[in-house]
C-alpha cells in the first residue's frame, strides 16, 4: 500500500508547489475518496514540509477530505446562477433519494453529498459533478435517471 | 557597509539601513503605527492590514513594505484612519467580548486598538460569525488555546517555525472556523512540541494563555519582579509575576521573550507543600523540631568536636552550583577560614573539571570563552558530547536558527541527538574515543593545509609537538578506533576546516570520562589549529549545565583555589586573603567530591555540611555514596525539600529557594546577573548566606553582611575577574567576566589579543581506552544524560505536576538490533546490571542509540543511574566516568 503510493509521489518533482497535486494523487487512489493520516505523511516526507503545513492545505480546500467519503462524491452546485434556476429543489430532490443530507455518506458507501461553488457551466444550470463528471440542466426526473446509472455500474 | 535611505514621514525626515520597513522606520522616528501580526523578532506576513499607511497615495502594509528613498509615508491621514477602523471592526466581527474575564485584560493588543479606536458597535457581526462557539483546546499540562479570541496573526505559527525551529502549529480550515491547530489536532504533547510556551508569549491577545494562570490575578493586579531563572546555565532573565506570595506567570527570557519549558511552566515548585519549613535534628529513626538555635548551635558544636578530635581535615563540605555566587562563597570561606580545610568541593566536580584543569592548561582560562548571541553568526558549530536541545535550550535555539541561516552543523556523538536530525554531519563514534576522533580532524586539516598557519605562529606555542602526535590519526586509524566512517570524517573535518568562524560546543557527553581532560585538550588543540578562537563567533564553548556552575566554580567552591581561580599554592595569593579575613589557611589542597566519599568511607572524613546539593542521586556509584554517608559521624545538610541525602542527614537546616532571596548567579556565558527576592520563604526557612553567617559565627569566625550586596563588595575586592561587578551595576543585563574594573565593560569572548596564559598551547594527547570496556558478561556501553523536562535529580522539577506526568519514570533507550537479540519488546520492563549493582526500568527500543551502546536519563532517584555508573575518576581532574561503562540488559521473567 505504502509502496504503491511512493510511487504515485515519485512521479512529481519534490517541490513545494507540487503540495496540492500530490495530495489529489493519494486521495484518488483511494477507494474512499479521502486523505488518512499517513498519506499527508507520506506528502509532508517527500516534499519535507512540516506535517501542520500539510495539514493546513488537506482542510483548507473543500476538494479534500480527512474523513471517508463514498465511492462517488455528488458536488451540487450553489452559486446564485444555480440558485435561481432551482438547484435548491434539486438538493431536497437529492436528499429525499439518497436518505441523506449533505456531508453524509449513504450507507451503503456509494456516494457523498456536498455542494460546491460555481462549477463554470452557469449556462447550463442548475449543474452538479458527480466525481470528475459535470451535468447540466438537471431535473428531478433527470437526477433520478444519472443516480440510477451509477447504482446499476456498482 | 550598509546603505542609509531617506525618506519623509509624516513630513519628518527619517534616515534609515536599506531594508527597513516602513513601520520599523517610522518606529525608529517615534511615531507610532497601529499593528497586530507584526513581531520585531518574526518576518513579516501582513494578515492582520491593521499597519496601513498612505505611500505617495497608495495605500501599502508598512509592517512588510521595504523604505524606498525619498518615499513620502503618511501614516495618520483621515483614510487611513477609517480604513483601520474598518479593518478592527471586521476583526472584532468574530471576536467573543469576553473581556470581562479574560486573562489578557489589561494586556491584550487587540483591547487595546479597540479602546483607542473607540469601537463600540459592530457593524458586521452576522449568524455565521461563529469563532466565539469554538471550544477551547487545553489537553496538555501547560497551554491553553482559545481558538474564538484567535485572531489569526500566526505569530505563534512563526515563533515556532522561525524561533523554535518546530512549526508544530498551523492554520486549518477556512472561513470563520479557521484556527490554529497542530498535524490532526493532536495534543501538543503528541507532536514535536518543546512546550516552551513562545506562542504564548507573542500571542497578542488571549487565544493562548498559559493554563496554570487562570482566575489567579489580572494584569494590573500582578506585582512583577525581575530575577534569573533557577535551572539551567543558559541564565535566562526572567520577570516573576505575583500575586499574594504566589507565582502566576513566567515572562521575559532570551532577547525578552524565549524560555524553555522548565522556566516557563517549571517554577511553581517554590510552593508545593513538601518544603521544608522549620530545622529539623535526627531523633532515633526520624527528626524532630527545632529552633533555629538549637539546630545552628548544635551543628556548630558537633563540627567542633570532630574538628577537635581528628583535625580539620576530618570535615568537608559540599557547596552548590544552584546557590548563589555569595553563598558560594561564604561556603568556601566557611570552610577555609572557620573550620580550616581546604576540602570543599561542589558538582561542578562531576560535569566540568577537566574543562577547567584542560582550558586552563591550553589557554589560561576555564570557561566559555564566547557568548549565546554570537552563535547566529557563526558558518561553521560542532557539537558534541552536549545534548543541547534538551539541557541548554536557548543554545540549541540558537545554533537552529543558525543552520536555518545556512551554517554548516557537525554533531558528534554516539545517539542521535535531536540536533543530529538536523545536522549536515552526524558522526556516531563508540562511547569513550573522542581523543581519536579529535586528533583525526587535527590530521586531515593539517594534511590538507586547512588550518591557520598565521595565527599558530604568532599566538601558540607547542605546535610540532602536538603535529607529530596527530601524525598516525589517519581516518583509517580512526575508522578502526571509534567506528566513525573514514569518508565521513574526512567529510566533516573539512567542513570545520574551511569555516571562517568555526564554534564549538561540548558539554558533559565530553567530560565525563576517564580520559575527560584529554579530550578538551584535544578540542582546544582544534581550535587553536583552525584559528577559531579570540574572535566573535567562534571559540571553545563549554556548556555549564547548572544555573550558576559556572559563579561557584569562580568563586572556589573547588578543592585547589581560591576565588577567581587564583592559585592555593600562589604565597601571594594566599596572603592577599588571610589578611582580608583574618586567618592563616590551610595550604594543602582539599579532596574532590568523589574523594569524600572514599575518605568517608575509610573513616578519614568524619562530618560534613552539604548545601543544596544531592549527592545520592548525582553521584557514580550511589551504594558507595550511602555507605559513606551512613558512616558519617555528621551530617548536616541545607536544602529547600528533603531528598535522597538528607535521609542521612543529622541536622537538616531549611533554606530560601530562588525567588526568596538576593543574590548573583553567574551563567554559562560567565554572564553575572542579579537574582531578586520575589517572596518570603516559607515557615522559618532562611536563606542560605543567612544560614552560613550565623553557622560560621558560631564556630568561632563572626561574619556578618547586611545584604548579599556587600558580600559581593567583598568578592570584587579580592577576585579580579569579578573586581568592577557591584550591584549597582547589575540591573539590566548583568556583566560578562573578566570585568576588571568599576569602569570596565565586560567581556562578551575571551582571548581577543592574548590569552591569560600568554600563547595558547597546544598539547600532545593520545587515546586511550575509556576505563571498563564491554565484554562477554557486561556486553553494552552504558552512557547516561538528561531529558529537556527535568533538571538533575529532579528535586524541583519533580516537584511541578506538568513536568511529572510528561516523564513520570526512567527508561533505557536500547537499539532495536541489541533488543531483539535479547528478546526485549519496546515498553518491556527490564532488568539493566554492572558490575556495581542493578535497576529495572522500562525499555524503549529507539535507533536514537546506535546498536551496542544504551541510554538511561540520570534524574531519578527511585531508579537511579548512577547505581550503574563507574567511579574510576580522570587523573588529572578527578571526574568519574559516567559516560560510558560495560552493563548488560535482561528481559524481566514475565
Ligand atoms: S510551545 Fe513552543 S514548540 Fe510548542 S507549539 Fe508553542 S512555540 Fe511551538
Ligand atoms: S493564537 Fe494568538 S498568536 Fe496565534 S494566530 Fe491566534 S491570535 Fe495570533
Ligand atoms: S532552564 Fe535554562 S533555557 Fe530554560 S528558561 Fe531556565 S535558563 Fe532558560
Ligand atoms: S452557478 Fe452553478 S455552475 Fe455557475
Ligand atoms: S501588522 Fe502589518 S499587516 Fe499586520
Amino acid at each position: 500500500m505504502t509502496d504503491q503510493k511512493l510511487k504515485l509521489l515519485a512521479r512529481y518533482p519534490r517541490e513545494r508547489t507540487r503540495l496540492l497535486s500530490l495530495l489529489h494523487e493519494l486521495q484518488r487512489a483511494n477507494p474512499n475518496n479521502y486523505l488518512t493520516g499517513e498519506d499527508l505523511r507520506l506528502v509532508a516526507d517527500y516534499l519535507n514540509l512540516p506535517l501542520s503545513e500539510v495539514h493546513d492545505a488537506a482542510t483548507f480546500y473543500s476538494l479534500f477530505s480527512l474523513k471517508p467519503r463514498g465511492k462517488h462524491v455528488i458536488r451540487l452546485c450553489k452559486s446564485p446562477p444555480c440558485h435561481l434556476a432551482g438547484a435548491w429543489s434539486l438538493l431536497a430532490a437529492l436528499e429525499r433519494e439518497l436518505g441523506i443530507t449533505v456531508g453524509e455518506t449513504t450507507p451503503d458507501g456509494l456516494f457523498t453529498l456536498e455542494t460546491t461553488s460555481c462549477l463554470g457551466v452557469c449556462g447550463v444550470a442548475p449543474a452538479m459533478m458527480i466525481d470528475e463528471e459535470v451535468y447540466g440542466r438537471l431535473t428531478p426526473d433527470r437526477l433520478r435517471e444519472i443516480l440510477a446509472s451509477y447504482r446499476g455500474e456498482a | 557597509m550598509e546603505r542609509l535611505v531617506k525618506l519623509r514621514i509624516d513630513g519628518q525626515e527619517v534616515e534609515v539601513p536599506e531594508g527597513t520597513t516602513v513601520l520599523e522606520a517610522a518606529e525608529a522616528a517615534g511615531i507610532e503605527i497601529p499593528h497586530l501580526c507584526h513581531h520585531p523578532e518574526l518576518s513579516p506576513v501582513a494578515l492582520c492590514r491593521l499597519c496601513l499607511v498612505e505611500v505617495d497615495g497608495r495605500l501599502l502594509t508598512s509592517c512588510n513594505t521595504p523604505v524606498r528613498a525619498g518615499m513620502e509615508v503618511r501614516t495618520a491621514t483621515e483614510r487611513v484612519k477609517r480604513l483601520r477602523r474598518l479593518v478592527l471592526e471586521l476583526i472584532l466581527s468574530d471576536h467573543p467580548l469576553d473581556c470581562l474575564t479574560c486573562e489578557r485584560n489589561g494586556s491584550c493588543e487587540l483591547q487595546r486598538y479597540a479602546y483607542e479606536f473607540g469601537i463600540e458597535e459592530n457593524r458586521f457581526v452576522g449568524p455565521d460569525h461563529a469563532r466565539r462557539e469554538l471550544p477551547p483546546r487545553e489537553d496538555n499540562p501547560f497551554i491553553r488555546y482559545e481558538p474564538g479570541k484567535c485572531i489569526l496573526c500566526a505569530r505563534c505559527i512563526r515563533v515556532c517555525d522561525e524561533v523554535q525551529d518546530r512549526h508544530v502549529l498551523d492554520f486549518a480550515f477556512r472561513g470563520f472556523s479557521t484556527q490554529v491547530v497542530t498535524f490532526l489536532e493532536r495534543p501538543l504533547t503528541e507532536t514535536d512540541c518543546e512546550l516552551c510556551g513562545q506562542c504564548v508569549a507573542v500571542c497578542p491577545t488571549g487565544a493562548l494563555t498559559e493554563k496554570e494562570r487562570r482566575f489567579k490575578g489580572r494584569e494590573w493586579e500582578l506585582e512583577r519582579v525581575e530575577t534569573v531563572c533557577p535551572f539551567c546555565g543558559c541564565g535566562c532573565r526572567i520577570t516573576l509575576h505575583l500575586k499574594g506570595g504566589r507565582i502566576v506567570k513566567v515572562s521575559g527570557g532570551y532577547r525578552g521573550f524565549r524560555l524553555c519549558v522548565k522556566g516557563r511552566f517549571g517554577l511553581t515548585f517554590v510552593h508545593r507543600e513538601d518544603r521544608l519549613k522549620v530545622p529539623l535534628i535526627r531523633e532515633g529513626d526520624g527528626f524532630r523540631e527545632a529552633s533555629w538555635d538549637e539546630a545552628l548551635g548544635y551543628v556548630a558544636e558537633r563540627l567542633l568536636e570532630i574538628k577537635e578530635k581528628y583535625g580539620p581535615d576530618a570535615i568537608a563540605g559540599l557547596a552548590s552550583a544552584k546557590c548563589t555566587n555569595e553563598e558560594n562563597y561564604l561556603f568556601q570561606k566557611l570552610i577555609r577560614a572557620a573550620i580550616g580545610t581546604n576540602n570543599v568541593d561542589h558538582c561542578a566536580r562531576l560535569c566540568h573539571a577537566p574543562t577547567v584543569a584542560g582550558l586552563v592548561a591550553a589557554f589560561g582560562s576555564g570557561a566559555m570563552t564566547n557568548s549565546i548571541d554570537e552563535i547566529l553568526d557563526a558558518d561553521c558549530i560542532l557539537v558534541t558530547g552536549s545534548n543541547t536541545t534538551e539541557a541548554h535550550p536557548i543554545v540549541a535555539q540558537e545554533i537552529r536558527r543558525a543552520v536555518r541561516r545556512g551554517g554548516t552543523l557537525i554533531v558528534v556523538d554516539p545517539r542521535r541527538i535531536e540536533l543530529a536530525e538536523l545536522a549536515h554531519f552526524h558522526l556516531r563514534q563508540r562511547p569513550g574515543t573522542d581523543v581519536a576522533w579529535i586528533n583525526g580532524f587535527c590530521h586531515l586539516i593539517l594534511e590538507e593545509g586547512l588550518w591557520d598557519e598565521e595565527f599558530v605562529r604568532e599566538r601558540c606555542e607547542n605546535f610540532e609537538e602536538f603535529a607529530r602526535a596527530v601524525e598516525r590519526y589517519t581516518p583509517e586509524y580512526v575508522e578502526e578506533i571509534t567506528g566513525i566512517p573514514a569518508a565521513l570524517l574526512r567529510e566533516a573535518a573539512r567542513a570545520f576546516g574551511r569555516a571562517q568562524r568555526g564554534m564549538i560546543f561540548y558539554s558533559m557527553g565530553l567530560t565525563q570520562h576517564t580520559s575527560g581532560t584529554d579530550n578538551v585538550l584535544a578540542i582546544a588543540n582544534l581550535a587553536l589549529l583552525t584559528g577559531n578562537v579570540g574572535r566573535r563567533s567562534t571559540g571553545v564553548n563549554p556548556l555549564r549545565g547548572q544555573n550558576n556552575v559556572q559563579g561557584a566554580c569562580d568563586l572556589a567552591a573547588l578543592p585547589n583555589v581560591l576565588p577567581g581561580y587564583q592559585k592555593l599554592s600562589d604565597r601571594e595569593v594566599r596572603g592577599k586573603f588571610e589578611a582580608a579575613w583574618g586567618v592563616k589557611l590551610p595550604e594543602k589542597p582539599g579532596l574532590t567530591v568523589v574523594e569524600m566519599f572514599q575518605a568517608a568511607l575509610a573513616g578519614e572524613v568524619r562530618g560534613m555540611l552539604i548545601m543544596g546539593e544531592n549527592p545520592m542521586v548525582s553521584d557514580p556509584d550511589i551504594s558507595h555514596v550511602a555507605e559513606a554517608l551512613e558512616k558519617l559521624e555528621f551530617l548536616a545538610v541545607i536544602d529547600i525539600f528533603p531528598n535522597e541525602t538528607t535521609r542521612f542527614a543529622d541536622v537538616i537546616l531549611p533554606a530560601a529557594s530562588f525567588a526568596e532571596k538576593d543574590g548573583t548567579f553567574t551563567s554559562t556565558e560567565r554572564r553575572v546577573q542579579r537574582l531578586r527576592r520575589a517572596l518570603d520563604p516559607p515557615g522559618e526557612a532562611r536563606p542560605d548566606w543567612e544560614i552560613l553567617c550565623e553557622l560560621s559565627t558560631r564556630l568561632g569566625y563572626p561574619m556578618s553582611y547586611r545584604h548579599p550586596g556587600e558580600i559581593m563588595d567583598e568578592i570584587a575586592s579580592l577576585t579580579p575577574i569579578y573586581g568592577g561587578i557591584s550591584y549597582r551595576r547589575l540591573e539590566g543585563e548583568g556583566l560578562q567576566w573578566p570585568c576588571p574594573s568599576p569602569d570596565h565593560p565586560g567581556t562578551p569572548f575571551l582571548h581577543k589579543d592574548r590569552f591569560p596564559r600568554g600563547k595558547g598551547r597546544f598539547h600532545a594527547v593520545e587515546f586511550r581506552e575509556p576505563a571498563e570496556l564491554p565484554d562477554a558478561e557486561y556486553p553494552l556501553i552504558l552512557t547516561t544524560g538528561r531529558v529537556l523536562w527535568h533538571f538533575h535529580s529532579r528535586t524541583m522539577t519533580g516537584r511541578v505536576e506538568g513536568l511529572h506526568e510528561l516523564v513520570p519514570e526512567a527508561y533505557v533507550e536500547i537499539n532495536p538490533a541489541d533488543a531483539g537479540g535479547l528478546g526485549i519488546r519496546d515498553g518491556e520492563r527490564v532488568r539493566v546490571s554492572s558490575r556495581r549493582g542493578s535497576i529495572e526500568l522500562v525499555a524503549k527500543v529507539t535507533e536514537r542509540v546506535p546498536q551496542g551502546t544504551v541510554f538511561i536519563p540520570f534524574h531519578f532517584g527511585d531508579q537511579a543511574a548512577n547505581v550503574l555508573t563507574n567511579p574510576a575518576l580522570d587523573p588529572v581532574s578527578k571526574i568519574p566516568e559516567y559516560k560510558a561503562c560495560a552493563v548488560r540488559v535482561e528481559p524481566i521473567e514475565r
